[in-house]
């Protein structure tokens, strides 16, 4: 029973891990809200609503730009920590992911990268039911992986 | 209007009480059925504004002539016209009197007696014992309404009918203005007068859109027997997918030419020589008959397939092209206190829907079974109860309909216009505001609007100036704001006036503006801070902002910079088409939220980065004009071009705080859409204004099988506020049969869409991606459907390129694609001309985009009479449409090619003398003026068949495309032989090597 680098490594990705899985639930719940208007339709095409929808949609498309950059860098260090530690088979785990990170932030198809969910392109159903599923991955992701740090924390607790 | 209000009390109690009457709960005054036309000269909204919740009874402020003068009670009677074909019969309605019969306070506050509503209720008329059933309380008002340009002269006749029999004037203004259009046959213009004549003259007749909705039927029915017959037609509604399938079955075999496969290959000369018709639905005739017109709504698959997997293996995209607010000449018009709609789905109901008994309609787009409200009974048409079948909500795929109070929470805004000029040293250089000044002092008159229009003026360089037009005040007073980075608007209550109460000082303004800063030697451009100025004074009522700008934004918020660098034109990688700043972007989302669009007026000479600027339009649905080069001395055709298009652009219907939601059958489901729009919830579009020359696309898939259905049907439905103030709602419903074969998806391919769709597909692929993966993705789209249609469809390898007949010219449209502005590779091609050309792909309806992708060539110099169409007297000779190929042109002949927006009159060189003597009075070809943009008008019959033709061609589009006439040495020859698709050019294949490079690719 020893308090090894790796150890630690697991307890802080555990406690990061949920806050992640906050993030993924949170993405759901706002595209949820971004698909559906909770109007009848005759509201729905009321000059008034059409304000205060708008309004939700760029305020839900805001939020939803400042924590894409927390959680690609969360998962990130995830990874950098599990390289130091030298967790291979857990960082094999993460690779896959942290590319697809890497490559949704720079595959930005805008001049600037603030366009990233930018309410036009986002509200496409299209694009908004592709963001949806990939929440929901991630969601399940974070979720096996959170069970699988909190078993490998126990485990070099114990085998060391 | 209505000389009797007093009927209206006692008429609850008298009902005849055979069944019961649903009178909306708003409806505290209960306007009853009515069918007058003739009508209260447009009461301002404003003054009658009461609240819907008031009970107040107040005569009218117009009496009706004809009801005051007729004490019994007018009966409206529907004078049948003989012939009932309603494709085919002129409908009276679409251009009516829109302003003189529609009562928009009225209705929208349902608390006025008005509106000459005798015939129904009124216990105490003894005169009606004629009708049995029509007494139920409905208020059906079946109005019209038409072309902005005509609305002036209208609204005088309309409410000259109102002194006679309103029928009979009526159809005397009709035959004026339908006169022009070549639908009118001369034999129902001088049927209806008799007959409404013969009718009695003490009974109106009913409104055009009565007439215009009689149902097929009851043709050569005699109109007195209308009266009489209260059901007893029995249930007839075409069953709806009964013998669908024997039909589509004998469909096929009627038409082998659509069955043919072609191998292109050998088959050269594909292109009809007369225009291309949009395929039609493999429908039962009867069906077919009610559905809606392919200009208006149009899908790329004619025949649905039945599972998303079958979609798949044919490769084509699926979706829907629309035009859904274009000028019609013929509309019917609804007013109905209720609006049938299915209960879980919202849809409006149709001509698709099935009656299952006389109470009960089956939605036909989530299958939900409703209940037919007891007004809907009632066929205001036909005067006979149990027929709601054969109302016009049935009878017609396009209908538009007056909303009742509920679609509206607060009253429907005023028409509010802003113009924003730019007037840096730069602006007043090209000398715009000249032309654009004067078009406006033209046009001031025919702004479509009311009594409340408003209009206001801002101006700006590096500061913004801003002009108090109050009542009043002897001269505009001209307001600067130079504090651009934290703008306020300065009285704001002065800056937009009520055009009627100011006209004189706008006058004013718009005859100084031009002369104003012509000493000017700014040359920053604050449009950032302008246009957020501009914003803040319209948000309180929203509307529509005119900018005109002519250089790059320099100054403030939202500055660019120049990105455009000429050395990599040609290169199809790394050039800018997407905005560099995401300003533009959420001010016009700002826009969207307070119902503001704003439309774009480019004219300039260098590069203004047209890909940010142009989404301030794009997301608040305006839409984008650009005249590169503009200068009022030295491109005379530039401003020719800019003031045809003001004309246009002022006078044309315009609809505000609009949203458009499309709907389609269970199964079915939309999910991307293009257009100038912002999508507010997954399926409804928000618009804040709506123009009728805007088109818009949707891509569709297909996400559960459609195996247990024949038939599916597209609703879109698009809710605006007219300019005269009322809510109305424009339907349009298409049907379309389902497939479960690879070959039925194949033959009922609508080529010309399938080339829009896929434009509109590549256009934001060149977006997200690069235009080279846009080119590839659209030469790819080629291959694949063919290679499918030859691997699934094909039982024999043959050698050559087999495509189906429905699709011979997919490879001829996708390579005119790759060769238009939006797409071409080569390095004529500036930055800010290919962005206006995708913002145009985007935005304009399918028929002028297929022009502009795909020119018609015609022979011109040879012009005869033989086939020419006669419209109303004039004869309009239809010279074959030619290949877009040199091999078609020839040096002694003149060529004119029709690409849309512009028609260009190519004139060969050894040109016959008699062509440039006759047509174009000239002595000898060297005398051809460098730029010539008019033929002049010679007393020759080969001068007036060329100009009747060109009229003709220009008649058929809102906009007004320039006439060039080139010779062979003009600058502009090489525009002309650009359009040229089918041959090669440095950085293009040709057709053939086109079709050789796909034969590869399918037969790998």
């Amino acid at each position: 029973m020893a308090f090894t680098f790796a150890a630690f490594c697991y307890m802080l990705s555990l406690v990061l891990c949920a806050a992640l899985i906050f993030f993924a639930i949170w993405h759901i719940i706002a595209f949820d809200e971004l698909r559906t208007d909770f109007k009848s339709p005759i509201d729905q095409c009321n000059p008034v609503h059409a304000r205060e929808r708008l309004r939700n949609i760029e305020r839900i498309c805001f939020l939803l730009r400042k924590l894409v950059l927390p959680e690609y860098c969360i998962h990130s260090l995830f990874c950098i920590m599990f390289l130091c530690a030298q967790e291979w088979l857990t960082l094999g785990l993460n690779v896959p992911l942290l590319f697809y990170h890497f490559w949704r932030y720079f595959h930005c198809p805008a001049d600037s990268s603030e366009l990233a969910y930018d309410p036009p392109a986002v509200m496409n159903a299209d694009t908004l039911s592709y963001c949806q599923k990939e929440a929901w991955c991630k969601l399940a992701f974070y979720l096996l992986s959170f069970f699988y740090y909190l078993y490998c924390m126990i485990y070099t607790l114990v085998s060391s | 209007m209505s000389s009797q209000v007093s009927v209206n009390q006692g008429y609850n109690s008298q009902l005849p009480g055979s069944y019961p009457h649903l009178i909306p709960a708003k409806t505290l005054n209960p306007v009853s059925g009515q069918s007058n036309y003739g009508g209260s000269q447009t009461v301002s909204p404003l003054s009658n504004y009461q609240g819907p919740g008031q009970t107040l009874y107040r005569p009218p402020a117009a009496s009706n002539p004809v009801t005051s003068s007729l004490p019994s009670v007018p009966v409206p009677r529907m004078p049948l016209p003989a012939s009932q074909n309603p494709a085919a019969t002129p409908m009276p309605s679409g251009s009516f009197l829109p302003g003189a019969n529609v009562q928009p306070p009225l209705n929208w506050q349902y608390n006025y007696p008005s509106t000459g509503s005798q015939i129904n209720h009124c216990p105490r008329s003894s005169s009606q014992p004629t009708i049995s059933g029509n007494t139920n309380l409905t208020s059906h008002q079946y109005v019209s309404s038409g072309d902005p340009p005509l609305q002036n002269n209208l609204t005088k006749s309309g409410i000259a009918s109102n002194t006679n029999n309103g029928s009979m004037v009526v159809h005397n203004s009709y035959d004026e203005i339908e006169g022009g259009g070549f639908l009118a046959t001369p034999q129902y213009a001088n049927k209806n007068p008799t007959m409404s004549r013969s009718v009695g003259y003490s009974y109106p007749s009913l409104p055009p859109g009565y007439q215009n909705t009689a149902p097929p039927s009851t043709t050569g029915m005699p109109p007195s027997s209308l009266n009489y017959s209260s059901g007893p037609q029995g249930f007839t509604q075409t069953p709806l997918g009964a013998n669908h399938l024997t039909a589509s079955m004998s469909g096929l075999s009627l038409h082998p030419e659509g069955l043919r496969v072609i191998n292109l290959l050998q088959e050269r000369n594909m292109l009809p020589s007369t225009p291309l018709q949009p395929p039609v639905p493999n429908l039962h005739e009867d069906i077919q008959k009610l559905n809606c017109n392919p200009e208006l709504f149009r899908c790329t698959l004619t025949s649905i397939p039945q599972t998303q997997a079958l979609l798949n293996k044919a490769k084509l995209p699926l979706g829907l092209l629309l035009h859904p607010f274009k000028d019609l000449v013929q509309l019917p018009v609804v007013t109905s206190s209720t609006i049938v709609r299915c209960r879980s789905c919202r849809t409006y109901i149709n001509p698709f829907v099935n009656f299952l008994d006389q109470r009960r309609w089956k939605c036909n787009l989530c299958y939900r079974v409703n209940d037919v409200p007891e007004e809907f009974m009632y066929n205001p048409l036909t005067r006979v109860y149990g027929e709601p079948h054969r109302r016009p909500e049935v009878q017609n795929a396009t209908i538009e309909f007056m909303a009742p109070s509920e679609y509206m929470l607060r009253p429907p805004q005023p028409p509010v216009y802003l113009f924003v000029f730019d007037v840096s040293h730069n602006a007043v250089e090209t000398g715009y505001l000249n032309s654009v000044c004067q078009s406006l002092l033209d046009n001031l008159d025919l702004l479509p609007g009311n009594t409340r229009t408003k209009i206001g003026f801002i101006t700006f360089d590096s500061t913004i100036h801003f002009y108090s037009l109050q009542e009043g005040l002897s001269q505009p007073q001209m307001l600067i704001v130079s504090d651009i980075e934290d703008v306020f608007i300065p009285m704001p209550e002065n800056l937009l006036v009520n055009l009627n109460e100011s006209k004189e000082l706008v006058q004013d303004l718009l005859k100084t503006l031009p002369q104003m800063f012509t000493k000017t030697l700014e040359t920053q451009s604050a449009l950032g801070p302008a246009l957020q100025a501009a914003f803040k004074l319209m948000s309180p009522t929203g509307g529509r902002m005119s900018v005109f700008q002519t250089q790059l934004p320099t100054l403030g918020v939202g500055a660019l910079r120049p990105r455009e660098e000429p050395n990599q034109r040609s290169s199809a990688k790394e050039i800018h088409l997407t905005p560099s700043t995401d300003f533009y972007k959420k001010l016009a989302l700002d826009c969207s939220g307070q119902q503001v669009a704003v439309d774009l007026f480019l004219l300039s000479g260098q590069y203004s980065d047209l890909a940010s600027l142009g989404c301030i339009s794009r997301y608040s649905a305006g839409s984008v004009y650009y005249y590169p080069s503009y200068h009022h001395q030295q491109n005379p055709v530039q401003v020719q071009k800019l003031q045809k298009e003001l004309q246009r652009y002022l006078t044309r219907k315009i609809g505000f705080e609009a949203v458009m939601r499309i709907r389609c059958t269970k199964g079915l489901s939309i999910h991307t859409f293009h257009g100038n729009f912002f999508v507010r919830s997954t399926d409804l579009l928000s618009l804040p204004n709506v123009n009728p020359d805007a088109g818009y696309a949707v891509q569709m898939s297909v996400e559960e099988s459609l195996t247990d259905t024949q038939l599916v049907s597209f609703q879109s439905a698009l809710l605006y506020t007219s300019s005269k103030g009322e809510r109305r709602i424009r339907v349009h419903t298409l049907c379309l049969p389902v497939v479960s074969t690879l070959n039925e998806v194949f033959l009922g391919a609508d080529v010309q869409a399938i080339s829009g769709l896929l434009a509109n597909m590549a256009v934001d692929r060149s977006v997200t991606a690069s235009l080279s993966d846009a080119r590839d993705a659209l030469v790819n789209a080629v291959i694949d459907s063919l290679s499918a249609y030859h691997s699934s469809v094909l039982s024999s390898q043959q050698p050559g390129l087999m495509v189906p007949f429905s699709l011979r010219l997919f490879p001829l449209f996708v390579l005119a694609l790759l060769k238009q502005k939006s797409f071409q590779t080569g390095t004529n091609a500036r930055l800010d001309e290919r962005i206006f050309a995708m913002c145009q792909v985007k935005n304009q309806p399918l028929v002028y985009l297929m022009l502009t992708t795909h020119p018609t060539l015609y022979r011109v110099d040879n012009l005869s009479d033989e086939g020419a169409l006669n419209i109303n007297d004039r004869t309009i000779p239809q010279p074959p449409i030619l290949q877009l190929s040199v091999e078609k042109l020839s040096r002694d002949g003149a060529f004119l090619m029709d690409a849309g927006s512009v028609l260009m009159l190519w004139v060969g060189k050894n040109c016959g003398q008699n062509f440039l003597s006759q047509v174009l009075g000239v002595q000898n070809y060297a005398l051809i003026p460098q730029t010539m943009t008019d033929l002049p008008e010679l007393d020759t019959p080969e001068s007036a068949r060329i100009i009747a033709f060109i009229s003709w061609l220009r008649e058929q589009r809102p906009f007004f495309p320039i006439l060039y006439v080139i010779r062979d040495d003009s600058p502009m020859k090489a525009n002309f032989l650009q359009n040229m698709v089918e041959d090669r050019t440095e950085s293009a294949l040709s057709y053939y090597e086109f079709l050789l490079h796909i034969q590869q690719q399918v037969n790998k």
